[in-house]
């Protein structure tokens, strides 16, 4: 018997600047039995645009979307924040469909779909969690990852004080209230650095991206790993440090 | 001048030209919550509050009238000229708003006795409503101590329990506590304009 | 009629620029973060108690969605309510026709100072600078409201509009103000000097002003929700009371309270109840004012019940939970909004109530949200915030044009994103990022990157993308 067909939508930031996310799962999920596809007509979700403002050109990018996924018996995005672009907003601005319906944020399909918590990762760090606001409160994820990585074999599981808070990142607003989104990523980077963990962990790149790009140019030596990463390493092939 | 009503309703008609169909209220929410001692949830819900409360039998009301007003030190208490005789303990000048007392002689009082129309046990709530036993509002308003008679039978549990009791075209006051405020550092803390004490006693 | 809506006040910069000078005020951050803190977690269980919270919140939310469907039936029928119960009622088109039926009816009573309930219709209305421009004035009686007066300063939040403020700021405005100082900065104390100094006005003044919570279709019943007792002064103790209400208050009937009353205390100060609630319908012969007006404002409300998506806003019944869970406002504060509205819900009300595609300050609103819906997860009449949010960004940019370099920016990627093929030979050009990179990192690049490496590395754009790596090895 094979596994479920499903189609990897790597989202635009990972398939350019974090390859190593895509490549973490798509080994996890064959590890776990599917059959993976990445079909290279994917671009972007079209969440960039449609947050800041521009619909007219986020509706082609739906649209686009909808063609690409639809033959798949499930998408998988390592995004809290696209699969919830693709949930929540591609309906309005589409319609939507089974590409829309299949969609899933990495941690959803591996607890509701494959129904595993314990997914024979093994990372001997010391970690700590930051649950991204989309996969929080749009997609309502709530502790799955956390199961997840209860079961990862070796890891020290450090809770993150006021992790619900936002780190600040919120696309555009970066750029355009940079001044808000760097004192709410100071709050959350004392935070990280209090828990004393070595890795921080989430289930988006855009916000890893920018609390990373927060600890690294204070030097903490705190590294951010995608929660793919974390869940792909395995003993015989453990998360390469080199990479990040 | 010139028609504000009929422009306003204009441009709400005009606002609504899409017929918004909203989806139908639904109420499945808990009306009414059964709770195994009303009374006992009432009285620990208002000394939440700070607000002092007494759990007494109905005959000893008088008493224990006489007793807290001892203990205050209170000599002149204003009444609604319908309080049942025996609240009005000896011991005491009782000023009943009946010719209506000035305003100046309601700041002067030691305080006020009332009934009440319902309380809220849930949320540790009395609700005057002007009829018996409890006079026009601005009577347990002025003075800085309230006394406040509840009977066992006037507690609801919950807030629709006790809103479909009321009369809403009466003048309601709902009063949880004494007067307090968030306004510094969003921190309560009691006592600005209305009574600074409130005193409650539940008889069953 | 017409003119500059006051619900943002003229001459504030837009809100990145007002954030800046907010940011760096450490003292004011302190105090947004010790209150919001506290607040929070108070909110949390009181909310925990209640087991039907969120069936409570859908009942909130459909019956406002029948009132702002309905608007136009309810509000005659709160009028005929009101007027049969002894009430008069008054309809203002704008701010300045509210402004002048109030100072009409103050004059007609022959006084020279009036007192006033906390409320958020007449502060948005600028009520009071229209009554000193009319020789009267309004004594806030509020004590957030009182604070914010004595200080010649602005509100920050909805419920405690003086919030921004410590106990040692505040015992500093009352040294400088009252006749009688506090003893101490310990807020009893504090609120013991608010009592003497308000006490005879209240016992003294013929005509009070307030805004109202709510106010019921079916019966005419008025609403309003308080803590102090001042509200309670001022509905009760003066011969004319002139109630000022935004028209979306309506709830149809008396047992549509049965809901509200739950969900805006618990959601606001974090009472299972808030210390007094009075409810009155028009006049009552010997208990109370002996006249009673209510002045209906529409003020932008109509306009922003046309807007399908934005309409929601119109539910809010301004409890401040949103602000107080918000991260952007708890690091900025509320004045960096410029409106008597801040916090998530100003930032969708103002612009909407402002009604002016090109007022810069109103547009740069939507923008001051990092879209995280912490806001949208308490509400407590389930307003979709974000979703409001970025569809006010979507009329902003319809209003700015295609021609600002954000536009051409935005215009550019969509192109590129369009094709996957022209996507991944910009992955390709993107890659020369490494040649800025040391380590790996970049810490500078030119504006509008600049914003982000100001305080931010950036990853260097690794020299394989995924598609790349795919069809390598699995295409
Ligand atoms: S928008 Fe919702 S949470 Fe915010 S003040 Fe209004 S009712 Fe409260």
């Amino acid at each position: 018997m094979t596994g479920p067909r499903v189609a990897l939508f790597a989202t635009c930031i990972t398939d350019t600047v974090y390859p190593e996310t895509a490549k973490a799962v798509l080994r996890l999920l064959e590890r776990l039995g599917c059959e993976v596809d990445f079909p290279l007509a994917q671009t972007c979700c079209g969440q960039m645009h449609f947050n800041t403002g521009y619909h007219d050109h986020a509706r082609p990018l739906a649209q686009a979307y909808a063609e690409v996924f639809a033959g798949y018996d499930y998408v998988v995005a390592p995004s809290g924040s696209c699969a919830g672009m693709v949930r929540e907003i591609h309906p309005g601005l589409a319609g939507t469909g089974p590409a829309v319906e299949r969609t899933y944020e990495l941690s959803e399909f591996l607890v509701d779909v494959l129904g595993v918590t314990d997914v024979g990762a093994y990372f001997p760090h010391r970690v700590t969690y930051h649950p991204t606001c989309h996969s929080l409160r749009m997609l309502g994820v709530g502790d799955r990852p956390l199961a997840l990585l209860r079961a990862v074999r070796g890891l020290e599981l450090v809770e993150l004080p006021q992790a619900e808070q936002c780190c600040g990142f919120g696309g555009t607003f970066a750029l355009k209230n940079a001044e808000t989104s760097t004192a709410m990523l100071a709050d959350k980077m004392r935070c990280v650095q209090d828990t004393g963990a070595q890795v921080l962990t989430a289930g988006d790149n855009s916000c890893l991206m920018h609390i990373g790009g927060g600890l690294s140019r204070l030097r903490t030596g705190v590294r951010t790993v995608h929660l793919a990463e974390v869940l792909a390493s395995t003993e015989e092939e453990p998360w390469a440090a080199a990479t990040r | 001048m010139d028609d504000a009503r009929g422009e306003i309703l204009a441009r709400v008609r005009a606002a609504l030209a899409d017929r918004p169909a909203p989806a139908a209220v639904v109420r499945d929410y808990e009306r009414s919550r059964s709770v195994p001692d009303p009374v006992g949830l009432l009285v620990e819900r208002v000394a939440d509050y700070k607000a002092i409360v007494h759990r007494v039998a109905e005959a000893e009301v008088p008493e224990r009238i006489a007793e807290r007003l001892a203990a205050r030190g209170v000599t002149t208490m204003a009444v609604p000229a319908d309080v049942p005789g025996p609240w009005r303990a000896p011991g005491v000048t009782w000023l009943p708003d009946e010719p209506p007392l000035a305003l100046a002689e309601l700041d002067g009082v030691g305080g006020v006795l009332t009934g009440c129309a319902a309380a809220i046990a849930e949320t540790g709530t009395i609700v005057l409503d002007a009829g018996a036993a409890q006079g026009r509002r601005m009577l347990s308003l002025v003075p800085d101590y309230h006394l406040c008679v509840v009977r066992a039978d006037q507690v609801a549990v919950s807030v629709p329990e006790a809103l479909a009791r009321l009369e809403p075209v009466r003048p309601l006051t709902f009063i949880s506590g004494p007067s307090a405020t968030s306004d510094i550092e969003l921190d309560r803390v009691e006592g600005v304009h209305g009574p600074r004490t409130l005193e409650v006693l539940v008889s069953e | 009629m017409g003119g500059r809506n006051p619900v943002t006040w003229l001459g504030t910069p837009s809100f990145p620029k007002a954030a800046h000078d907010a940011l760096g005020d450490t003292q004011l951050r302190r105090n947004l973060r010790k209150a919001t803190t506290t607040i929070r977690g108070k909110r949390a269980s009181a909310v925990a108690e209640l087991a039907d919270w969120e069936r409570l919140r859908a009942a909130g939310a459909a019956i406002k969605d029948d009132v702002l469907a309905n608007l136009d039936t309810y509000l005659v029928r709160l009028e005929e309510a009101v007027t049969a119960r002894g009430g008069v009622v008054h309809w203002a088109r704008d701010a300045e026709e509210a402004n002048r039926i109030v100072l009409d009816l103050v004059r007609a009573e022959g006084a020279d100072e009036v007192v006033k309930v906390k409320s958020m219709a007449t502060a948005e209305i600028g009520l009071n600078e229209a009554l000193e421009a009319g020789g009267v004035r309004a004594v806030e009686t509020d004590l957030a409201e009182l604070i914010v007066q004595l200080g010649d300063d602005r509100p920050s939040h909805i419920l405690v509009p003086a919030i921004h403020r410590n106990r040692a700021e505040i015992r500093d405005v009352f040294r400088r103000r009252m006749a009688e100082p506090p003893a101490s900065d310990e807020p009893g104390d504090l609120a013991e000097a608010a009592r003497r100094h308000l006490r005879r006005k209240f016992l003294a003044t013929k005509v009070a002003i307030s805004g109202a919570n709510f106010a019921v279709a079916d019966t005419g019943s008025v609403v309003v929700v308080e803590s102090e007792g001042n509200g309670r002064m001022c509905l009760t103790l003066p011969e004319t009371l002139i109630t000022v209400m935004g028209l979306e208050k309506i709830v149809p009937s008396w047992p549509d309270l049965e809901v509200f009353l739950q969900l805006l205390p618990r959601s606001s100060t974090a009472e299972r109840m808030n210390p007094y609630t009075s409810v009155w319908s028009g006049v009552t012969p010997g208990d109370g004012p002996r006249r009673f007006h209510l002045v209906l404002l529409d003020n932008g409300r109509t306009a922003t019940l046309a807007d399908r998506v934005g309409r929601q806003a119109l539910r809010c019944i301004r409890c401040s939970a949103c602000l107080n869970v918000c991260p952007v406002y708890e690091r900025t504060g509320g004045q960096a909004y410029g409106s008597v509205y801040p916090g998530p819900i100003g930032a969708i009300l103002a612009p909407q109530l402002v009604d002016d595609p090109h007022d810069e300050q109103a547009a740069s609103l939507p923008y001051a949200s990092s879209l995280c819906g912490a806001c949208y997860e308490v509400c407590p009449v389930r307003i979709n915030i974000p979703e409001v949010l970025t569809h006010l960004r979507g009329k902003v940019v319809e209003a700015k044009g295609k021609r600002t370099p954000e536009a051409v920016a935005m215009a550019a990627a969509a192109w590129m994103f369009a094709d996957a093929r022209r996507y991944e030979v910009a992955q390709k050009a993107g890659s020369l990022s490494r040649f800025l990179a040391r380590d790996g990192r970049i810490s500078h690049l030119p504006w509008p990157g600049s914003k982000w490496t100001s305080s931010r590395d950036v990853p260097a754009v690794p020299k394989e993308s995924f598609r790349a790596w795919w069809r390598r090895n699995r295409g």
